[in-house]
């Protein structure tokens, strides 16, 4: 009598996934530039892939498949936020965002000052090459 | 039960070809990537779907690779991008 219920999460755990994944599918085209597509594309996809792996947890119902589910989640939520943290960084360096759209830029003062100061430690390393 | 199957698997579909989208006009290579990523995202979740709507666990072990190993384009990929602005751009 317990089944029918579990099955019906299950659908509307899969439902709720797949249109997670849609709407991070349309962020993808509808928004500006790399910076806010990669926001688009990695915050939506991990909780879409919970509720899927919550579906099958549901249907497959024994302690074995949740075990193999747990690593694949762990790995996601591990590695999403690696990847998302290297484009990020790429996209800031290539200059590939708007910069009108940004409200802070915290980064930027860091690089000018690190560049400031990686330029006065070369003068005062070689400082007979002038 | 069969429509929820209908419209996971249409919404699946239009996700993965939006990123197909992305990916033939994205103006960078960045977008390319952040693309092609998501693309991955979507198949582990086709997987699952499949798993749920046939009842059975077989295609856990690719999931589980797909989701270890998916990462490594992407780092490769920024880490190239950089690497190259870094050298148009003449700073060590």
């Amino acid at each position: 009598m317990f089944e029918p219920v579990l099955d019906v999460i299950a659908a509307v755990c899969l439902l709720l996934g797949a249109l997670l994944s849609a709407a991070a599918g349309v962020g993808l085209l509808r928004f500006p530039d790399a910076l806010s597509r990669m926001h688009a594309a990695s915050k939506p996809q991990i909780l879409g892939l919970v509720l899927v792996l919550a579906a099958i947890a549901l249907t497959a119902r024994s302690w074995s498949t949740v075990l193999v589910l747990v690593p694949v989640l762990l790995f996601q939520l591990l590695t999403v936020p690696i990847s998302a943290h290297m484009i990020g960084r790429a996209g800031y360096r290539t200059g590939n965002f708007r910069r009108e759209l940004l409200l802070v830029d915290e980064l930027e003062e860091a690089v000018e000052r690190a560049s400031v100061e990686q330029s006065e430690e070369r003068r005062r390393a070689e400082p007979d090459d002038r | 039960m069969s429509l929820v199957y209908l419209a996971v698997g249409i919404l699946l579909t239009i996700t993965a070809v939006l990123a197909v989208v992305r990916i033939v006009r994205g103006p960078s290579i960045l977008d390319r990537i952040i693309a092609s990523d998501m693309l991955m995202s979507t198949l582990i979740l086709v997987l699952g779907t499949e798993m749920v709507m046939n009842g059975h666990t077989r295609t856990v072990p690719i999931m589980l690779v797909l989701a270890a190993t998916a990462v490594f384009g992407s780092i490769a990929v920024a880490r190239y991008v950089s690497k190259q602005d870094r050298t148009n751009e003449g700073r060590p």
